[in-house]
């Protein structure tokens, strides 16, 4: 599908940030700072069992046990440690995903765009095809059959994003050889490397910044549902989607062991979508409505 | 047409082609099969037994025309489970599945069709941007949570609804909303941009100048010309967007359909079953995509009548 263009819409003033994206922004700030500082201030130890106060509930219920703030699970396990954990591995993952999506389809979108002919054929049709999958099920595939390992794991993550990279940088590399910059480096006599590297690299950068936000935001999703169902990150290491999976068995007495992992990846998804709509709104006028 | 509907055609197939590889491929990446399934306790005769009973004797190459053969002839092989045929423990779920979807489809419609075009009519006011903040809240809520939330309210704390299986009418409830959550939020947004694109187009405006009621004006002039675009977007989006909710919200509700088939079976690497339920899933989804390229060009005389 293509984008439709929206004429109608009014267009917001560049550079005003509304309050929502200033929550968003705040809210994700906070949750990478977290992911990133989770050793230092996690409480406990997010593998570590006390079989003596299982199942406890957070702060301002009865039966709360000092110190675990979100509670503990079937284990004795700390919820927000754990989280916090699940939290920084899952953003970690989605990172790598992310970014091994940006040099497949990086690279593919560059060279269909600067090679024309069956080149860009070829590499058009995996993209029509990467579309046409639902790729949920071929993760499923993949991962039941070479085992959930993270290697794998961040691969699937990574191959998940790679066409909508390539659609955009086929796109604006196609429309930026038409400009008269580029026709001046070749008669100049650049190279097709350095032209691309030199000349049409640094205006993609805002267009694959804007995409790299939405792609993580996409890649969290798939990682904690692939490690919701079980065939994603595998116990005894927390990942948020893995939580909410294994917590479900006990939602009816301590609703607590998925509610806060579920808050979490809610809180990420939200933030980081917000945050990339603002990217999109203040980098590229162009991209408004994709 | 006939050269559109050519072309439609070799799409699909070659579309159809590379998932069958893709599928082939996954499953002899990882090694043989018999030994990552049954590898403990198996004597060698029996693993000999095994490997030539399930044709993985031979060169990758050798067992990739058999595999393409046995597609061609409808022969996909027996369930590591229950040796049963994978074609039957597959089609004996698709109609639930079916439901499934035929329900979620039908309620993305009947919800989001009207909210785009609310979005649309009232952009600058303030029920504009409700409709699209919820609809933006759909594309962030992933469905496994808003399926594990509403079970945690409405089966847990309220009692109101059945959990598990697909017995009656409140069955569908919670499953249908789970499913049709993201695609709701997609057909939104689809269907705003869509109306907003024709309503600001000088028809509209003659539409107007000559009288019309509003209600006419946006529903015939404005939704009869946008209803091409989401008639394409259901087709295209929805199809894709189902067959992977479907995976996780069967699974959940232990609705006996083939999105749950595959979890399980991906689980305990029932190979022959994930791999034709892979497939039986990505042949829909084409067939979906294409029957709406063709009803796209039905609709539109500009792709019906063009020449190429």
């Amino acid at each position: 599908m293509t984008a439709i263009a929206d004429p109608a819409r009014p267009r917001r003033k560049i550079g005003k940030t509304d309050p929502i994206q200033k929550l968003a922004i705040l809210i994700g700030v906070s949750l990478f700072a977290a992911a990133i500082l989770a050793p230092v201030i996690v409480p406990f130890d997010p593998l570590g069992q006390s079989l003596l106060s299982r199942l406890r509930p957070p702060l301002g219920f009865e039966r709360y046990s000092a110190g675990h703030f979100a509670g503990t699970d079937e284990l004795g396990r700390d919820v927000l440690s754990r989280s916090l954990y699940g939290l920084r591995l899952t953003l970690g993952l989605a990172f790598a995903g992310a970014l091994i999506g940006l040099l497949i389809g990086g690279t593919l979108g560059l060279v269909a765009g600067l090679r024309r002919g069956w080149v860009e054929d070829t590499i058009m049709a995996l993209v029509d095809m990467q579309i046409a999958i639902p790729f949920t099920l071929v993760a499923l595939l993949i991962l039941s059959l070479m085992g959930s390992d993270l290697t794998v794991l961040v691969l699937v993550l990574g191959i998940a994003g790679w066409e909508q990279y390539a659609r955009i940088v086929r796109a604006e590399v196609r429309r930026l050889t038409t400009l008269p910059f580029i026709e001046a480096a070749w008669t100049a006599g650049a190279g097709p490397i350095y032209t691309a590297w030199r000349h049409v690299l640094p205006n993609l950068v805002s267009p694959l910044v804007v995409q790299f936000t939405l792609a993580l935001s996409n890649i969290v999703i798939l990682e904690s549902t692939l490690s919701f169902l079980g065939l994603g990150v595998q116990p005894p290491q927390p990942s948020l989607g893995s939580m909410v999976g294994l917590g479900r068995d006990y939602m009816p007495t301590a609703p607590w062991i998925v509610l806060v992992p579920a808050a979490l990846i809610v809180a990420l998804t939200f933030s980081v979508q917000i945050f990339g709509d603002w990217l999109r709104d203040r980098a590229d006028v162009r991209l408004r409505d994709r | 047409m006939i050269a559109y509907l050519a072309r439609i055609s070799v799409k699909s197939v070659v579309t159809l082609f590379a998932i069958v590889t893709v599928t082939f491929i996954a499953t002899r990446l990882s090694g043989n099969p018999i030994d990552t399934f049954l590898g403990d306790g198996l004597t060698a005769e029996g693993r000999a037994e095994l490997i030539r009973y399930f044709q993985l004797d031979g060169t990758l190459w050798q067992q990739y025309v058999a595999f393409l053969r046995g597609v061609v002839s409808g022969e996909f092989g027996l369930s590591f489970v229950d040796r049963r045929p994978v074609t039957q423990v597959v089609g004996e779920r698709l109609w639930a599945s079916g439901q499934l979807l035929l329900a979620s489809v039908t309620l993305t419609i009947l919800v989001a069709i009207p909210l785009g075009i609310l979005a649309a009519i009232y952009r600058k006011s303030w029920i504009g941007s409700a409709v699209m903040t919820v609809a933006f809240a759909g594309y962030a809520v992933p469905s496994f949570i808003l399926a594990i939330l509403m079970v945690l309210v409405f089966s847990y704390w309220l009692n109101w609804l059945p959990v598990v299986g697909n017995g009656s009418f409140l069955h569908f409830i919670m499953p249908t909303i789970a499913m049709s959550g993201v695609l709701v939020a997609a057909l939104t947004r689809f269907t705003r941009n869509a109306m907003l694109d024709v309503l600001g187009q000088d028809f509209i405006r003659t539409a107007r100048a000559k009288g019309l009621s509003e209600a006419r004006v946006v529903l015939r002039h404005g939704l009869g010309n946008a209803g091409v675009t989401v008639i394409s977007v259901i087709g295209l989006q929805v199809a894709g967007l189902a067959a992977a909710g479907s995976v996780v919200v069967e699974s959940i509700f232990s609705w006996p359909g083939i999105g749950q088939l595959l979890v399980n079976a991906a689980l305990i690497r029932d190979y022959p079953v994930l791999q034709f339920g892979v497939i039986t899933v990505a042949v829909a989804v084409v067939a979906i995509n294409a029957l709406t390229d063709v009803a796209y060009a039905l609709a539109d005389p500009r792709i019906r009548l063009a020449r190429s």
